[in-house]
């Protein structure tokens, strides 16, 4: 048995008991393995008896889940209507600039902050009342 | 040594007011973590004997201590006309309790709801939660009331409560302070609901872009199991979809499948999650309940606010603002007061030129219409929605035409994908959009095919394709199963209609919104 397989019996038994398990699996999945591959669907589907497909379209449904893994620290951006109303589009030349190959920018819809935007999180911390150097110094420390 | 009290609030984190609490501590002061006053502007926000600073820098730390932060100073907290001119029943503690502290929160009259409704049981309950006019705060005002009612006359081996905390809309975050400031409120009246209808089992379902609200309700949920049981509380994380937000799609979600939109009927009052019938409301809407479940509360809740948008409106002040923040208040407040008294204009010191009320689904309003007053049907006959209560400024700068793609290219990123006009209309109305700011378009290869005899040779004017995207949102608005794609055609429509030369004036396709 793989290690994989091994951690995802885990993580299917620790879940499976609970009602409507599969997304807290998903979840539990993704942040052990930075990913939710084709591999883990096919295993998950049968810790709870249900077809690969019914993962799969899961899996593919929800912006979170990804495919394949990105070692790249990623730095998400508030491009929503209130932080496009405090100009975050002008920011973004230089931040796709400062994160280059290096930095992955992903593009979220509110992060809840909206009266002090432009707003970026990296990992769980929240960033707000973002300009230009400060948004390219947090990709920076990504 | 002094008691120094800074909020722990996501946005007030999210502004340094970690660091700088640290820095008080270090200096041999107590630091109080606190739920936020919910004027951001200030934040982070210093309070010293109910006095404030902010906003807060390290650098004031010393100037704060030695009373010489003069220039931060905004005296007393309480009156502060932001705060002075509330009337904050929802958010009546925010900004004054330790949001995990079960002994400030039952100082501060918690759990007296749950005990009353405990004693005058069920009916009674679904009386005054019917006679407050509670309304659904989530969007779509729907009494609550009659949706408990539905739900407790549901029999059933099961029921759940379900709260909607999957708070996607831009330009609100009412939801998210309440479960990080507040979040024993929320308990209290998911557990109230629990006692009305005869349901043991609640969820909360909380968007993953929260991660705070997340940590604080899962905390608050184990502090306060012993209170609430045998009601028992759950916490569920989503994955990132805006649809989610949407009440049947929600469940969906909750029972792990992919957030389709279900058709109603049946409603999730008869059938709801797994089934069984299920209350499902917003975080707004379940918190507001114990204060109504109070002695008397009904009767004065809803002698607050006009015609039928009963009581208190926790309405968030976003975007392009000078003073952006939470401000409760009973309906009835016109827009532009709320716009250019309350919010003080915009940051950048330009004219207001359009605002957004109720999220990303919400019309764009002009700066002729700011006497409309904050009421649902007054909303809804101007062609706009209150939505959520989330009030988006923007300023002169901003393109209409490229918003309304946005608006467009939002729905074609969100739709759950199951019906047609939200799935392919979305993706047809960013082409229509981009074609009318690029001036119409010319014949295609078909077109001009010797055999299509029929077809039109001149392309396309401009005005026609106008003429196609009113169709198109037509058949969007009437045609969608869910509010994503019925509401999408507000903003692109009322944008069209104040701003037509922000779509006709010779602009590239490219500089639209990415």
């Amino acid at each position: 048995m793989s290690t994989k397989e091994h951690k995802i019996g885990e993580i299917v038994a620790e879940h499976h008991r609970r009602e409507g398990p599969l997304l807290p699996i998903l979840h539990a999945v993704q942040d052990e393995f930075g990913c939710v591959d084709a591999e883990s669907e096919a295993l998950i589907a049968k810790g709870l008896n249900l077809s690969r497909a019914d993962v799969h379209g899961v899996v593919s449904f929800y912006h979170d889940f990804r495919h394949t893994a990105d070692p790249r620290p990623e730095v998400q951006i508030c491009r929503a209507e209130a932080c496009k109303a405090r100009g975050v589009e002008d920011l973004m030349d230089e931040a796709t600039a400062a994160a280059g190959e290096r930095v992955r920018l992903t593009t979220v819809y509110c992060l809840g902050l909206c009266s002090a935007g432009p707003n970026a999180r990296v990992g769980d911390r929240l960033h707000a009342r973002l300009d230009a150097p400060g948004l390219a110094k947090i990709i920076e420390n990504a | 040594m002094m008691i120094i009290r800074i909020s722990d609030d996501a946005l007030a984190r999210a502004l340094g007011a970690d660091e700088l609490a640290d820095a008080f501590a270090s200096k041999g002061h107590e630091v109080e973590r606190v739920s936020s006053w919910g004027m951001h502007w200030l934040e982070p926000l210093v309070e010293i004997d109910g006095k404030g600073f902010g906003p807060a820098t390290l650098e004031d730390v010393d100037d704060i201590l030695n009373g010489e932060a003069d220039e931060i100073a905004i005296g007393e907290i309480e009156q502060h006309p932001f705060i002075a001119r509330q009337q904050r029943l929802t958010f009546a503690r925010a900004g004054k309790t330790r949001p995990l502290s079960l002994q400030d929160y039952e100082a501060t009259g918690g759990w007296s709801g749950l005990k009353r409704a405990r004693k005058i049981g069920s009916a009674q309950i679904l009386d005054e939660v019917t006679q407050s006019g509670l309304r659904g705060r989530g969007g779509a005002g729907f009494p609550a009331g009659i949706k408990w009612q539905t739900a407790a006359k549901t029999p059933a081996s099961r029921k759940y409560i379900v709260c909607n905390a999957d708070e996607g809309d831009s330009g609100t975050f009412a939801d998210r302070m309440l479960m990080e400031g507040d979040p024993y409120l929320l308990i209290e009246g998911m557990a109230i609901a629990g006692e009305a209808v005869g349901a043991d089992k609640g969820y909360i379902y909380i968007r993953s872009e929260y991660p705070d609200a997340i940590r604080k309700m899962e905390k608050a949920i184990g502090l306060s199991a012993g209170i609430v049981a045998p009601f028992e509380l759950e916490v569920r994380v989503g994955a990132g979809a805006y649809v989610c937000g949407e009440e049947t799609s929600l469940l969906d979600s909750l029972e792990g499948k992919r957030g389709e939109v279900r058709a109603k009927p049946p409603l999730p009052a008869i059938e709801g999650l797994f089934g069984k019938p299920t209350i499902i409301n917003n975080v707004l809407t379940l918190a507001a309940v114990p204060h109504i479940l109070a002695e008397g509360g009904a009767s004065q809740y809803e002698k607050l606010g006009i015609a039928r948008s009963k009581g208190t409106m926790p309405i968030q002040i976003a975007g392009n603002v000078k003073f952006g923040g939470l401000f409760e208040t009973a309906f009835g407040l016109t827009l532009g007061e709320l716009v250019n008294d309350i919010g003080g204009g915009t940051e950048s010191g330009r004219p207001v030129k359009a605002v957004q009320v109720g999220g990303p689904l919400g019309a764009y309003i002009h700066p002729d219409d700011f006497g409309i007053r904050f009421d649902y049907e007054e909303f809804t006959a101007a062609d706009a929605l209150i939505g959520h209560g989330g009030i988006t400024v923007f300023d002169d700068s901003v393109d209409m035409g490229a918003m309304a793609r946005f608006a467009m290219e939002f729905c074609a990123a969100e739709s759950c994908g199951k019906c047609t006009p939200c799935r392919i209309g979305s993706v047809r109305g960013v082409e229509i959009i981009d074609r009318i700011r690029a001036g119409g378009r010319a014949p295609d290869h078909v077109e001009r095919l010797d055999v299509m005899h029929n077809a039109p040779r001149h392309g396309r004017s401009q005005e026609q394709e106008i003429g196609l995207l009113t169709d198109l949102c037509e058949t969007m608005k009437f045609g969608s199963l869910c509010a994503l794609g019925g509401f999408t055609p507000f903003p692109v429509m009322s944008a069209l209609k104040h701003w037509p030369e922000d779509f006709t004036k010779a602009a590239a396709p490219a500089e639209a919104a990415q």
